[in-house]
Formats: C-alpha cells, structure tokens, sequence
C-alpha cells in the first residue's frame, strides 16, 4: 500500500513489546532540522495594470456612418475562410481608400466562434484575417499597409450559444491607424 | 481499506472563517473521490493554538480535498509528538497511519513545527520533520506537512504546496491570478481590459509566459511574478500565441503567422534567436514541450490532430487517429501519458492517452472542457469547463475517479495552468 522508512532499531524494539504503551524516550532529538534553509516561504506576486491603447478615430470619413467606410466587418460561413461574394463591393471601398492614403495603415483582425480550443480557434481566426488581407493585395494594397492578426474567439461580438451567434463571430474587422 | 465513497460535498471556503470574504476567491466542491481512501488520524498539535486557525485544519482540508484519504476523529486533546500516540486505540478506530506534533513559540514571533508519522498497523515510523514558520505562514507550514503525508502514504510528491495560474473575466476585465493549490491566497499578476490566455509556467515557478491581447492583437510576453516586471517574447507582425517553455527554462515553443499561417517556431526566453522547426501547408498550434519531444496540434491532415516533432524539427509522428478533432496536447510530467480534448458527440471533454499502448480513455462527465494542465505529481489535470453558461474551473484524477469543481462567484474562470512543486 504504502512506502515505509527504516525504523530506529530502539524504536522498533519497544513497539514489538507492547504497541499500546506510550513512550516517553526522548524522541525529539531525532527530528530533523530544516533549519539551515529557510523552511517556508511565501512567494510574492505583484500587480501589473498595462496602459490604455490611445484610441479616436483617423478621420471623419471612416466614422461617419453614412459612410460606407464606418462599415468594418466581413462575415464567414461555418468552417469557411472564404470571402463571401457579397462582401466584395466592401472590400473594395476599402481596398480604394488605402491606395489612396498610403500613410493610413490597416489592422485585421479574425475572429472564430467559441467552440473548441482557444489557440485552435485563433488560428482559425487567423486564416479569416488572411483571407481578408489577399483580396485587399488583389486590389492593390501593399502587405506594407496592412497587418492580419487574430482575435480567436476572445472577442465574440454576440455571446449566446446560438448558431446565429456565433455567424456573428465568424468574421475580421477592419481597424485603421489611430483605432489600434 | 475501506471502499467508501465519500457522496458529501465540502466547501473548502467554510473552513476559513479567517479570510475576508470579498475576495474573488475560487471555491472547491469535491464531487469525487478515490475508490481506495487511506484512513488516516490527524491529531491536534501540542501547542498549535497559538496560531490563529492552527495549522492541522489545513492539513485535514489538504488530505480530504486530494480523495485519496478518509480522516478518522481523534477528539479535541492534542497529542504530541515527543511520545509515542497509543497507536492500537487509533487502529481499532479505523486509521492506517497517524500524525501527531507540536508547535512551539520562538523568539521574534517565530515558530518551529515538528510532528511524526506512524503506521499505526506496523506500530512503525514512517517518518518525522521540523518546520520552522515566522507569524502568519501556518497555511504555508499546513501544505508542506499535507505533501510530506502524501508522500510517505502514496509515493508520491505531494502538490499541496503548488500554485496555480488562471484568467478571471469579469464583465470586460481580465486578470491574470495565481492562487495556492487549493485556491486560497488569490493575487492578481495582470489586469486588462483586453483577453489574457495560454499562460505557462516557467519550469522555476518564477515566471508566466502567456498571450495578451492589450496592443490589439496577440503578443507573446513573460512576467516576473515576484517583480512584475515583463518582457516582450514575441511580437512579430501577425500573430503571436501559445508559448511552451523548453524543461530547462532556457527557450520556448511558440506560434507566429509571420510567414502565413500559423507556424511553429523555438525562440530563447529573451526574444532573440528565433528558428522555424515545421512547416505544413495548414495550421500548426500549442505547442507543449515534454522531454525530447514538442507535442503540437495540426490540421495538416485534414481535421485537427496532435503530432509530435523534436525541437529541433525532426522525426515527425501523427499521435492520434480516432476522431475528428483532437486538440491541446498536455503530456504528464513523466512522459508517460498525454492529456487532450477530444470532440466526439458535439462534445468537448479531457482524454488521456497511455502513450505506450496508445489507448485513450475519456476522463471527464462535462462537454465544453478547455486546457488540461497536469499537476507536477502527474495524479491531477485541472481544465476549464462551463456549468450553468459560466466558466468554471474542473479537476480530475489521472485515473477519472477524483472529481473536483472550482468556481469564481459571478465570474467565468478559464486558462488554467497549474505550476511546479516548489524548489
């Protein structure tokens, strides 16, 4: 059952004599002494707040709402990483807008639904911000302008365990200079 | 032995009137244990009121929360260690070892613990130890004896002395916690508005890597957890997630995008050096580095399965076959078996694998677990799971039979990682 150490011979003798008698031999002295290293410690952890991103907008005409610019997102299918037809003509509003500001750098960032692992489901999330940034190089858009990271499903942007929840996760969004 | 199944449920934070209560803390319910419990007496120490909640409730809460051991009552009157405890009475009331002790006050508000163990069907030693705690350390000095018990009566190290890291998300706040092992003592290492995930002990215990996504995007960071000071690992353009410390702590394995998609690389623990060690046409992610081999997660066959390489990118082997989604490979600290989550069903749950047969059992009762973690001793996985639509925290013994749950009120909890023994 169980591991036992060697016993001191003097011990052992008095317990096969009679194990119910109580000993009152100084058995103290054979405590071992932790002394020499501190026995316990108890270790410390101190807090780190990181500082705000600085956030505002770039410009008027990617916030305005009648812009069709304020719209940021493109959207998946289950288990895609294919751009929607439908999401083409948005694509292309954008792609415009870079090549003529090529000071105006752009962040992509994928997303993916919450089942499974939270790494797999970054990268999933990644191969959305990818497929986004190669129909922007189609159009013209430098990789120079623009960068494609990974949300994973860290920033779902509904959170009911729905299925048209989590179409609405399944999608990058385009963040401009001054939003990241 | 008794093959007693303990069915009550203990709320390990009853037990601590002490510690205020507005504390984010993590509650452990236990919802199973061990088939073959060791019954062991805890006797009160000689002297151990002079520390306030004493130091052998901590000890009897250690033992009890593991399942591997029932505990026989041995009444209010301490017993000390500097005589031999009648040995037969506390075997004819059921206990297979016993422990007895002392506390004794020191100068400058020092104190020095002793106590031994005894088989009592033996009538042996087992064995005998002297601690010595300054004021307020008695939950300290209660797991390091709790891990010398475990370890005398089951082989193995004790991990009562360990601490674990995980992510709190309340409303939009994220924080970074270590906690000891039995979720007391909670401390907040990183508090964001933006998610935390995939933190990793470094081998030492000193440190976290892990991923925050404060600059809008992953990046790779390591904390100091005694200093807070951190470092930037890996924040190359893309992508930067799941770092995996090499076992000497010198290195880790990580993921970037910086080449296409996500590629698995080794990087020294300063940022600097950093290699490529495989490629495939799809995604290659978590990384967990175990002896000669890193264990990783790839879709290059199709559906996600897990692959081991060497590190330096070598000797390439498929791990698992059964199903369509194997993911997050965990081995045991013995490199003998693999933890990981497997989907089968529309379920998600922890599995292990004994990687000499290659069998798999599946461990766990739950559906959307998340991030096993082995304790150091190899007996423990804790994961994340969801009950009731909230993040919880769950633990289960290597052979499915001890079963824990471990919540935060009003707060999801996931990303745990459970640190090595102390040093």
């Amino acid at each position: 059952m169980r591991k036992t150490l060697v016993v001191p011979a003097v011990l052992l003798a008095l317990l096969s004599g009679c194990g119910s008698t109580p000993m009152s031999s100084d058995t103290g002295a054979t405590v071992e002494d932790r002394n020499a290293t501190p026995a316990v410690q108890t270790p410390q952890v101190t807090t780190v707040t990181p500082a705000e991103p600085t956030g505002g907008s770039y410009m008027d005409e990617l916030t305005n709402p009648s812009s069709p610019l304020s719209k940021r997102s493109v959207f998946f299918d289950f288990d895609s990483f294919v751009l929607r037809s439908e999401s083409q003509p948005l694509v292309e509003v954008h792609a415009r807008f870079l090549v003529g500001h090529p000071d105006v750098r752009m962040l992509i960032q994928g997303n993916a639904d919450e089942r499974g692992s939270r790494e797999y489901n970054l990268a999933l999330g990644q191969k959305r911000a990818d497929a986004l940034r190669r129909a922007l190089n189609l159009l013209g858009v430098p990789d120079s302008q623009i960068e494609s990271v990974s949300l994973g499903e860290e920033k779902p942007r509904c959170t009911d365990a729905s299925e048209g929840c989590w179409a609405e996760n399944r999608r990058a969004d385009m963040l401009y200079t001054g939003e990241f | 032995m008794k093959h007693k199944l303990f069915a009550h449920i203990l709320l390990l934070a009853m037990l601590l009137a002490s510690i205020a209560g507005a504390r984010a803390q993590l509650a452990i319910e236990i919802t199973g244990a061990g088939a073959n419990q060791i019954p062991v007496a805890i006797a009160r120490f000689d002297g151990e009121s002079v520390l306030a909640g004493g130091v052998t409730d901590v000890v009897r809460a250690d033992l009890r929360r593991s399942g591997l051991f029932s505990l026989i009552e041995t009444g209010p009157q301490p017993i000390s260690e500097t005589a031999v405890p009648d040995l037969v009475n506390f075997r004819i009331r059921g206990a297979d070892a016993m422990l007895v002790g002392s506390v004794v006050a020191m100068e400058g508000k020092r104190y020095e613990v002793r106590f031994r163990l005894f088989d009592t069907q033996r009538q042996a030693e087992l064995g005998a130890l002297a601690l010595r705690m300054n004021e307020g350390q008695q939950r300290a000095t209660g797991h390091r004896i709790a891990d010398f018990v475990y370890e005398k009566l089951t082989g193995l190290p004790g991990v009562f002395s360990t601490r674990i890291a995980y992510v709190v998300k309340t409303g939009e706040r994220y924080q970074l916690q270590i906690a000891d092992a039995d979720g007391e003592n909670p401390q907040t290492a990183l508090a964001s508005r933006e998610p935390i995930i995939s933190p990793a002990w470094s081998p030492d215990g000193s440190k976290l890597a892990y991923v925050s996504f404060e600059a809008k995007k992953p990046v790779i960071y390591i904390h100091s957890l005694a200093s807070g000071l951190r470092s930037v690992v890996a924040n190359f353009k893309g992508s930067n997630s799941a770092p995996a410390w090499s076992p000497d702590g010198s290195k880790l394995a990580i993921v970037l995008t910086k080449d296409g998609q996500s590629q698995l690389y080794t990087v020294n623990a300063d940022g600097s050096g950093v290699k490529r060690i495989a490629s495939s046409a799809g995604i290659d992610t978590e990384p967990f580095w175990s002896g000669d081999w890193i264990y990783f997660t790839s879709d290059r066959g199709g559906t996600p399965q897990i692959y081991r390489v060497t590190p330096t990118g070598g000797n390439l082997q498929r791990v698992t076959f059964d199903g369509s989604y194997n993911v997050t490979p965990r081995p045991s600290p013995d490199g003998s078996s693999l933890a990981f989550i497997t989907r089968s069903g529309g379920r998600f749950q922890v599995a292990v694998m004994d990687l000499a047969s290659r069998q798999v059992t599946i461990l766990t009762d739950t559906s959307r677990d998340e991030s096993p973690s082995f304790a150091p001793n190899g007996r423990m996985i804790l994961y994340a799971t969801e009950t009731g639509g909230r993040g919880v925290l769950a633990a289960v013994s290597s052979d499915g039979r001890v079963k824990q749950r471990l919540s935060v009120k009003a707060a999801d909890v996931r990303e745990p990682a459970w640190g090595p023994l102390p040093r």
